[in-house]
């Protein structure tokens, strides 16, 4: 399943493109998009049921790609 | 503003200030006001780069800026080091800024969220959350405000924008008992309405869901380009290196060279090339959403602009789906008795193909009598007191009339007085009025072939198929021949499939991009389309293809014109023809004109 999060002061392109890298090279990670311009990043997953401990990851890829940049999760 | 950009700002003012202190000063001075105005401009670079330092990214814009910089102070350059970094600092916020802008306005076209509603109690307007309304709801709606959810208006009239709903371009005139769709906006005129629907169920989120959740399949040329940054850096810093060290071993002018190595660093940073091209298809999917058509994703648009093939399915999408009189062939009657006798006995019916014949004729018979109607086969009645059989041939056939062996093809009714065969009326499903100019404007377009794709008999295909001109009718399909087909076609060229929903969603899947067209209302349909028409005007597939073509070529532009100047500076920065300042100048101007031009998109059409 797929599930869209927001994603606060992503303010480069770049980044955008490093974080989308990083991310997708998780091994429990099927999908990844990183949009600079929505500033939203959608993540898809084989197994839904390890959704929270992959989103825990996520955030300290993002943290350490990019510090400034916080992810919403709702 | 941001925050953040707001800081950036006030960093920059300070730092200025410092630097143009320092420009007066002389020798230790002007050293320490230079130094304070790169520490305070740069500092958040040098953070930056250390932290990825830390982390094992050495190519990285910010390390690289660093670089640069301190490199002119030791080269005793101090003025330059200083304004490389503030420079550097003021296109950051200015790319931010435009980015921040162009963003938002792409995102206002792309967002019909209603912000709120006004729920009308006891004469009183309260403001309430959509997510708050419940069917049975009557609400307020004021002129400027978004029709929160679908509803039938009980009092007021006004005019409506529906564009972005149903892609209508001219307001609309509604009053007292229509139904409004959510997500129009009153133009003039208060509105009381009754909703419906609850907001998540509504038109306007169904279109928002679809917008939001399809699925962001990157163009190939932005993945190619952030390929393409990957290797543009070091690459970059590769030839400084050796710039630096290769020609003074020549020369001996060390600091020249190292110099004009440090200009390339500066023009290291790939953001100019990377906003550039997602940012011409954001704002190419926002100009299509104006039209009220849906692209999902980057991807599609440019598959779209490649489009050489279209394939269409028939009724409903090249046809409205209602019944015309096409012709009709005179036996023992001729055309006015035919039709007159015909459309007195069908007077009472309702069935579609009836209703035609009657709205052929302008002064049908009064004088009816319906004796029998037989479904699926036809009507006997009495019309100015002669016995009239209209329908098919075993209806004829059946009350004993001799019928002659016609061409019985396509949709026909027989007509028969008196128990002899008067003549045959041929209808035809009526061929959308704009169908034809919508192929053209296609072909103009770069489409080399056109298909149609039917279930109906060959000779109805044919009839509408050749008179739209065409290449290629194939008839009498079943769903799964329809697949089979489109893959014959793929094996061609690239092509397109236009249908309106009902059945076609396996062969908009198997097309290269899979149009919808007539809204949000079949749920597999709009699923499995890559695009969606939320009107049935098919010259939106022209829009669709054409606003495709622009923006691919808009990004290609900005590649083009990004790297082209990116290159020049290197050259010129080689030999020493372009400075530091130059380079600074040059890497923000490139970005913010790409940004510039990427806007330009929000106009097409």
């Amino acid at each position: 399943m797929k599930k869209t999060y927001k994603l606060v002061d992503l303010d480069c392109a770049n980044c955008a493109a490093k974080m989308e890298r990083a991310i997708a090279e998780l091994p429990e990670v099927k999908a990844v998009s990183v949009s600079f311009l929505k500033q939203k990043m959608s993540v898809e997953l084989d197994d839904e049921s390890i959704r929270d401990e992959v989103m825990d990851k996520i955030v300290k890829l993002i943290a350490k790609v990019e510090p400034d940049c916080e992810l919403i999760l709702k | 503003m941001t925050k953040k950009q707001k800081k950036s700002l006030v960093y920059i003012l300070i730092g200025l200030a410092l630097f143009l202190a320092g420009l007066f000063c002389r020798g230790y001075v002007r050293l320490g006001f230079m130094l304070a105005a790169w520490a305070v401009t740069g500092w958040t670079v040098v953070r930056k780069a250390l932290r990825n330092i830390a982390r094992g990214s050495v190519f990285d814009e910010h390390f690289l800026m660093t670089v640069a910089t301190v490199g002119a102070f030791a080269l005793g350059e101090y003025p330059e080091g200083a304004a490389v970094m503030i420079f550097f600092q003021i296109g950051e916020l200015f790319e931010s800024l435009a980015v921040e802008r162009s963003r938002r306005s792409i995102s206002a076209l792309m967002d019909l969220r209603p912000d709120s509603a006004w729920l009308w109690r006891d004469g009183e307007a309260e403001e309430i959350d959509p997510d708050e309304i419940r069917p049975g709801d009557i609400l307020l709606v004021k002129p400027g405000q978004r029709i929160p959810v679908d509803g039938v208006i009980v009092e007021g009239d006004a005019s409506l924008d529906t564009a972005q709903i149903t892609g209508e371009s001219l307001p609309v005139q509604v009053g007292q008992g229509q139904q409004v769709l959510s997500g129009c906006i009153d133009l003039s005129g208060v509105l009381k309405i009754r909703a419906e629907s609850a907001y998540e169920h509504s038109t306007v989120a169904r279109i928002l869901e679809l917008v939001e959740n399809a699925s962001e399949t990157k163009a190939p040329t932005e993945r190619l380009i952030t390929r393409f940054a990957r290797i543009y850096t070091p690459a970059v810093v590769l030839c400084a290196l050796a710039l630096a060290v290769v020609p003074p071993l020549f020369d001996g002018a060390w600091s020249q060279w190292i110099k004009r190595a440090l200009s390339f660093l500066v023009i290291s940073c790939p953001c100019a090339l990377v906003i550039s091209v997602p940012l011409s298809f954001f704002g190419g999917m926002g100009a299509a959403s104006r039209q009220g058509v849906i692209i999902k994703g980057g991807a599609i648009m440019e598959d779209l602009a490649r489009i050489r093939t279209a394939a269409f399915d028939k009724t409903g999408t090249l046809t409205m789906g209602v019944f015309r009189v096409e012709q009709v062939d005179e036996a023992a009657m001729d055309r006015e008795q035919i039709l007159s006798y015909a459309a007195g006995a069908e007077s009472m019916s309702s069935h579609p193909i009836g209703r035609a014949i009657c709205a052929a004729v302008s002064d049908p018979p009064t004088d009816v009598r319906v004796l029998r109607e037989e479904p699926g086969r036809g009507v006997a009645a009495e019309v100015d007191g002669r016995r009239v059989l209209a329908g098919s041939a075993a209806l004829l056939a059946g009350e004993g009339v001799a019928v002659p062996d016609v061409h019985a093809d396509g949709t026909c009714v027989l007509v028969a007085v008196d128990g002899a065969y008067a003549g045959m009326i041929r209808l035809a499903d009526t061929v959308k009025s704009n169908a034809s100019g919508a192929l053209s404007q296609l072909r103009d377009l770069g489409v080399r072939k056109t298909v149609l794709l039917t279930g109906d008999n060959a000779a109805a295909a044919e009839r509408i198929g050749g008179k739209l001109g065409f290449d290629e009718i194939r008839a009498k399909l079943l769903p799964q021949d329809k697949v089979a087909v489109m893959e014959e076609l793929l094996k061609e060229d690239r092509v397109m499939f236009t249908g309106d929903g009902v059945n076609d969603a396996p062969v908009l899947v198997a097309a290269n991009v899979g149009v919808a067209m007539g809204g949000v209302g079949a749920d597999a349909a709009v699923e499995a389309a890559d695009v969606v028409i939320l009107n049935d005007d098919l010259e939106k597939l022209a829009s669709a293809l054409r606003i495709s073509q622009k923006t691919v070529r808009n990004a290609r532009q900005n590649i083009i014109f990004a790297l082209g100047v990116k290159l020049a500076i290197l050259v010129l920065a080689a030999f020493g023809i372009a400075s530091m300042w130059l380079a600074v100048f040059a890497d923000v101007g490139v970005a913010v004109l790409a940004i510039c031009n990427a806007m330009r998109m929000l106009r097409a059409k």
